[in-house]
C-alpha cells in the first residue's frame, strides 16, 4: 500500500465488485454473505480515497456515484418488476422491493460511511440514508403512489364489508407512505389519509342512512358500538396511530352525531320508550357511546330534557282538563294528584340519572331545566307555588286523608322541599305556606309540631333563613301561648273576683311573624267584653309597653244550642258566635239590624249569615229562603234544627286569599331587590352594570327571579337616594356611596 | 374693573345686592337678545352662576372678565364667540350638565318636572340633535312612568344622542346600564316604526 494515491477508476472498480455482490444477494442468487474482511476492504477504499490530497480527494465524486448506483439499480431492476402488476400483487411487489432497497441502502451506507462523517457535514448535503430514501421516492414512489392508494382503499372497503384481507401486507404498504415523508407525516396524510377519511365518511354515511330507517334505537347503538370497535382495531392493525383520533371522530359524526335526534326520538324504540320500558342497559349504552364523542352528551341530555319536559307538561295539562271537565268534587283534588305525579316523575328520573347517566352534571342540568318548565305553570288560575303549598298543607293536616305514617310524611315533605327548588317564585310559596300554617296552628287541633319544625328546618337549609324565620316565630308563638295559658289560669285562680265565669283561652301572636289580618271593629257580645278586660288585666302584669289587638275572626267558640229535638254543641268562629248570640235577645232580626248591632262590613257579614242559614247547617231560618243573602232578608232562630251528632262544627269557608298573597309578595319584592343591591354595592364598592345585575339575580334566586327592568328601576331609585352613583368616566360602572 | 362693577350696579337690585330676574330682562333687551334665548344660559354658564335668574357681583365679574367685556355692546359682540366656545365638544358636556343644575331652583331639589325638561332639552340640545330631541320630548309627554327627570337620566340622554345610532338604534342594548326611561323610549320608538 504505502502512500501511493488510489486512482478513482481503480478505487471505484473495487467498490463495484462489492456492489455487484450485494445485488446478487438481493436477487436471491447463491452468494456468501459479506465477510468482515470484505467489508473492511470496501470501507478502507472509501476512506483512503477521501483522505488523499487534492486533486485526488474523491469525496464528492464518491457521493455522486453512491446516488448513481442507487438510481441505476432502481431503474434497471425495480421499475420493471412493478410494471404490469396489479392489485395485491402490485402491493406485494412494492413492499418487497422497498424492503430490498432498504437493505441495499443499509449496506451501501456502511461501505460509504466515511462520507457521512465528514463530507455531508462539510458540504451540508443530505446524509446517505436520506439520499437512499429520496432516490426511491423520486423514481418509484412518485410514480406509483396513486395506484397504491387505490389498491389499499379497495382492500379496506373489502374488509369493512366482511371479507378477510392480508393485514400485514397493508401495514407494510402504509409504512412506505410514512417513511417517504422523511420524518414528516405529510406524504402519509396527503397521499393516503385524506382520501381514506373521505371514503370512510362516505361509507358510514351510506350505512347510517340505511340503518336509521331499518333498525331500532338500541340495535342501531349496538351496531355503532361495533363499528367503532372495528375501526379502532383497524388502526392498531395496519393504520398509523396518528389516524385514530381523526378516524373515530369521522365515524362518530356520521353514525351518531348527525342522526342523534332521529335516533333518540324514534317513535317505537327511542329514548321515551326506553324509559317507559325501563331499559336500563340500553340507556346506559346510549350514555357510554355518546360520552366518547366530544359534546356528544350535550346532544343526549337535550333529548332527555325534552322528554322529561313533555312528560311533566302532560301531567299539568291533565290536571287542567280534569278540573275544567268536572265540577269540583274535592276542591284542589286534581292539584294534589298533579303534585303526586310530579314527585313520582322526579323520583323516577333521579334514579335513572344515577343508574344510567352516572349523575353527570349535564343531565342534572337537563333535569333541572325540564322541571323548571312545568313546575312554574299555573293550573286553573292557581300558581304552582300555591299548589305546592296546598299540597304540603294537606299532608300536615293530621297526615292527610290517607293517614300516612310518620316516616312517609317526613319523606314526602322532604320531596316537597326538593321540588321547591324548581319553582321560581319561592317567595309566593312562602306566603301561601305561611297563611296555611297560621290556619293549621290556630284551628287544626293535633298539628304535629315535629313535622312542622322539620319541614321548616329543611326549607331553611335549602333556601336560607329569610324564607322561614317568620314561620319559625309563628310555631314558637303557639308553643309559648300554651305556657301563657297555664299562668293565666293561675292568675284567674288567684283573682277569683275577676273570673268571667266561662272558660276561654287566648293566644298571643307576635305581629310581623303572622300574616296580616283584617281588623274588624266588632261590637262584642257583653259576655265577651268581660273576657277581654280580664285578659288585658292579666297581660299587663306580665309585660308593659305592648299593645294587644284582638283578631276575633281567628277565634273559635263553643256554643250550646238549645234546640227542641235535642241540645247540640256548636263549634263556630267567634264572629259566627257573635251573630248567634244576638238571637238570645231577639227572636227575629233583619239584616240591617244585625249590621247595626255588630258593626261589620257587608262582605263579611254576608259570608257569616250564609254559613249559618244557607249552607249545610241551617241554624237560622232566612226569610225569604233563597240560596243567597240579600240586604233585605230577615233571620230567625231555628228551634227545630237537629243533627245526628251531639256536637257539630259549622264551617266558615275562608276568603280567597290568592289575589292578596300575590299582591303582598309583589309589594315586598322591590325592598328585597334594594337590600340585595345595597349588600352587593357595599362589598364590591365599584362594579359594572352587567355584574351588578347578574349578582343581584343570583342573590335573590332563592326567593324569586327579578326581571332586569325591575332591578334597573331600583338602581335608579338608589341613585336618587344617594346610596350609589354612576361612575364619572365609565357610564356602565357604579360606585357605592358610604 | 371699575367699569365692570358699575355696569353690574346699573342692573342690580339695590336691596338684594344682586342682579335679579327683572335686571336680567333689562340686560337682555339692552343686548337685543330674548331672555329665553340659550345664549343667556351660556352667559350664566360662563359666569358659573349658581341661582337661576340671579347674578352676584362675583359671578358678574367672572363672566365679564372671561369675555373681555365691560360694556353692553362689547358683551353683545362677545356672544357669537361664546356660542362657538360652548359648542366645542370639550365644553359642551359641561354646559349641558350645568344647564340641568341651573334649573334646580329649590334647595335639595334633585329632579326637574317633565314640562320644564322638555323646554330645557329643546333649548340646550335642540340645535345639536333635533330629531332625537323632538321624538324624546314627544315620548316624555305621553309616558306616565316618570313625572320628573333626575341628573342621571339627563346626562344619560346626552350620552344616548352621542353614542346611539338613530333612528335604527342598532347598537342599543337595554341590558346595559342605560337609564330605564331610555329603554322604554327605545321600545316605544321601535313599536312606532313597525
Amino acid at each position: 500500500m504505502g502512500c501511493e494515491n488510489i486512482e478513482f477508476d481503480q478505487g471505484w472498480g473495487e467498490m463495484e465488485k462489492g456492489i455487484e455482490k450485494l445485488k446478487r444477494i438481493l436477487a436471491g442468487e447463491k452468494e456468501t454473505p459479506f465477510t468482515s474482511r470484505e467489508y473492511m476492504t470496501l470501507y478502507t477504499t472509501i476512506y483512503n480515497m477521501c483522505n488523499q490530497k487534492a486533486p485526488h480527494d474523491y469525496s464528492e465524486q464518491l457521493y455522486d456515484k453512491y446516488k448513481e448506483t442507487l438510481d441505476e439499480y432502481i431503474t434497471s431492476i425495480v421499475l420493471p418488476s412493478l410494471k404490469d402488476k396489479h392489485d395485491e400483487f402490485m402491493l406485494r411487489e412494492l413492499v418487497e422491493r422497498w424492503l430490498n432497497h432498504k437493505i441495499m441502502v443499509k449496506w451501501l451506507t456502511r461501505f460509504f460511511h466515511y462520507l457521512d462523517r465528514y463530507f455531508i457535514i462539510q458540504k451540508s448535503v443530505p446524509a446517505l440514508n436520506e439520499v437512499g430514501t429520496t432516490c426511491f421516492l423520486n423514481l418509484v414512489y412518485e410514480d406509483v403512489h396513486p395506484t397504491i392508494q387505490d389498491i389499499v382503499l379497495s382492500l379496506i372497503d373489502k374488509e369493512r364489508e366482511g371479507d378477510q384481507i392480508d393485514r400485514a401486507l397493508l401495514k407494510n404498504a402504509l409504512e412506505i407512505f410514512v417513511e417517504m415523508g422523511l420524518g414528516q407525516m405529510n406524504r402519509y396524510q396527503d397521499d393516503f389519509e385524506a382520501r381514506f377519511l373521505q371514503e370512510t365518511t362516505n361509507y358510514y354515511s351510506r350505512k347510517a342512512s340505511k340503518w336509521i330507517e331499518e333498525d331500532s334505537c338500541p340495535d342501531y347503538l349496538l351496531k355503532s358500538e361495533e363499528c367503532l370497535k372495528k375501526e379502532v382495531d383497524r388502526v392498531s392493525s395496519y393504520l398509523h396511530s396518528s389516524s385514530e383520533t381523526k378516524l373515530i371522530k369521522k365515524v362518530q359524526h356520521e353514525l351518531l352525531v348527525l342522526y342523534v335526534n332521529q335516533l333518540l326520538e324514534k317513535e317505537d324504540s327511542g329514548i321515551k320508550v326506553l324509559f317507559r320500558d325501563d331499559k336500563v342497559d340500553d340507556l346506559s349504552r346510549t350514555y357510554r357511546v355518546y360520552n366518547k364523542i366530544s359534546q356528544g352528551l350535550d346532544l343526549v341530555a337535550n333529548v332527555f330534557k325534552q322528554h322529561v319536559t313533555i312528560e311533566g307538561t302532560a301531567f299539568v295539562q291533565q290536571a287542567e282538563e280534569a278540573t275544567s271537565n268536572q265540577a269540583s268534587n274535592t276542591p284542589g283534588g286534581h292539584e294534589q294528584v298533579l303534585v303526586k305525579n310530579i314527585l313520582e316523575l322526579h323520583d323516577n328520573y333521579m334514579t335513572y340519572l344515577n343508574s344510567c347517566f352516572q349523575n353527570h352534571n349535564l343531565f342534572q342540568k337537563a333535569l333541572k331545566e325540564a322541571f323548571e318548565v312545568f313546575c312554574n305553570k299555573t293550573v286553573n288560575g292557581s300558581p304552582s307555588a300555591e299548589i305546592l303549598a296546598s299540597f304540603a298543607d294537606h299532608i300536615l293536616r293530621k297526615g292527610g286523608s290517607e293517614k300516612l305514617s310518620d316516616e312517609v310524611i317526613e319523606e314526602t315533605l322532604e320531596k316537597v322541599v326538593k321540588l321547591l327548588q324548581y319553582v321560581i317564585d319561592k317567595d309566593v310559596f312562602a306566603e301561601f305556606y305561611r297563611k296555611k300554617l297560621a290556619r293549621r296552628l290556630l284551628f287544626d287541633r293535633g298539628t304535629n309540631d315535629d313535622h312542622e319544625r322539620s319541614i321548616l328546618s329543611k326549607l331553611k337549609q335549602q333556601f336560607g333563613a329569610p324564607l322561614t324565620s317568620k314561620m319559625e316565630g309563628m310555631v314558637t308563638d303557639v308553643v309559648l301561648a300554651k305556657e301563657h295559658q297555664s299562668s293565666f289560669q293561675e292568675y284567674l285562680r288567684n283573682n277569683p273576683d275577676v273570673h268571667p265565669g266561662l272558660d276561654f283561652t287566648v293566644t298571643v301572636l307576635t305581629t310581623g311573624f303572622w300574616p296580616s289580618y283584617k281588623w274588624f271593629d266588632l261590637s262584642l257580645p257583653s259576655e265577651m267584653v268581660k273576657w277581654v278586660k280580664v285578659f288585658k288585666g292579666f297581660y299587663e302584669t306580665k309585660t308593659k309597653h305592648r299593645k294587644l289587638t284582638w283578631i276575633f275572626s281567628l277565634g273559635t267558640s263553643h256554643i250550646n244550642g238549645k234546640f227542641e229535638p235535642k241540645p247540640i254543641e256548636l263549634i263556630v268562629s267567634t264572629h259566627q258566635a257573635a251573630v248567634l248570640l244576638l238571637f238570645n235577645a231577639s227572636e227575629r232580626l233583619s239584616y240591617s239590624e244585625i249590621v247595626a248591632q255588630l258593626n261589620l262590613a257587608h262582605d263579611d257579614l254576608i259570608r257569616l249569615l250564609h254559613s249559618l242559614s244557607c249552607a249545610k247547617y241551617k241554624i237560622l231560618n232566612k226569610e225569604p229562603s233563597s240560596k243567597s243573602i240579600s240586604q233585605s232578608d230577615s233571620f230567625k232562630f231555628n228551634p227545630n234544627f237537629t243533627d245526628k251528632m251531639r256536637r257539630i262544627k259549622v264551617p266558615l269557608p275562608p276568603v280567597d286569599e290568592r289575589k292578596k298573597v300575590i299582591e303582598d309578595v309583589d309589594k315586598d319584592r322591590p325592598y328585597a331587590i334594594d337590600a340585595a343591591i345595597v349588600r352587593i354595592m357595599k362589598s364590591r364598592e365599584v362594579i359594572t352594570h352587567q355584574q351588578l345585575i347578574s349578582e343581584t339575580i343570583e342573590q335573590l334566586s332563592r326567593m324569586f327571579k327579578p326581571n332586569i327592568k325591575a332591578i334597573k328601576k331600583r338602581i335608579e331609585d338608589l341613585i336618587t337616594r344617594d346610596y350609589m352613583e354612576r361612575d364619572r368616566d365609565n357610564s356602565h360602572m357604579f360606585r357605592y356611596l358610604a | 374693573m371699575e367699569r365692570i362693577d358699575n355696569l353690574f350696579h346699573s342692573y342690580a337690585n339695590r336691596s338684594l345686592g344682586m342682579i335679579d330676574p327683572e335686571g336680567i330682562e333689562t340686560l337682555c333687551s339692552d343686548m337685543e337678545v330674548d331672555h329665553t334665548d340659550v345664549r343667556i344660559l351660556m352667559l350664566a354658564w360662563k359666569m358659573k352662576a349658581e341661582k337661576q335668574g340671579y347674578f352676584t357681583l362675583e359671578e358678574w365679574r367672572r363672566g365679564m372678565k372671561a369675555l373681555r367685556a365691560d360694556t353692553v355692546s362689547k358683551l353683545r359682540k362677545a356672544l357669537p364667540e361664546l356660542e362657538k366656545e360652548v359648542k366645542r365638544p370639550s365644553k359642551f358636556e359641561d354646559f349641558y350638565s350645568y344647564s340641568f343644575c341651573y334649573c334646580l331652583t329649590e334647595e335639595k331639589q334633585k329632579s326637574i318636572d317633565i314640562e320644564s325638561i322638555c323646554q330645557l332639552l329643546d333649548l340646550v340640545l335642540g340645535s345639536h340633535f333635533r330629531a332625537q330631541v323632538d321624538y324624546f320630548i314627544e315620548y316624555l309627554k305621553i309616558q306616565s312612568d316618570y313625572k320628573v327627570i333626575n341628573m342621571d337620566q339627563w346626562m344619560g340622554f346626552f350620552r344616548f344622542c352621542n353614542e346611539i345610532s338613530f333612528p335604527d338604534f342598532s347598537n342599543y342594548n337595554p341590558d346595559l346600564a342605560w337609564p330605564l326611561i331610555l329603554d322604554n323610549f327605545v321600545e316605544w320608538m321601535q313599536l312606532k316604526q313597525t
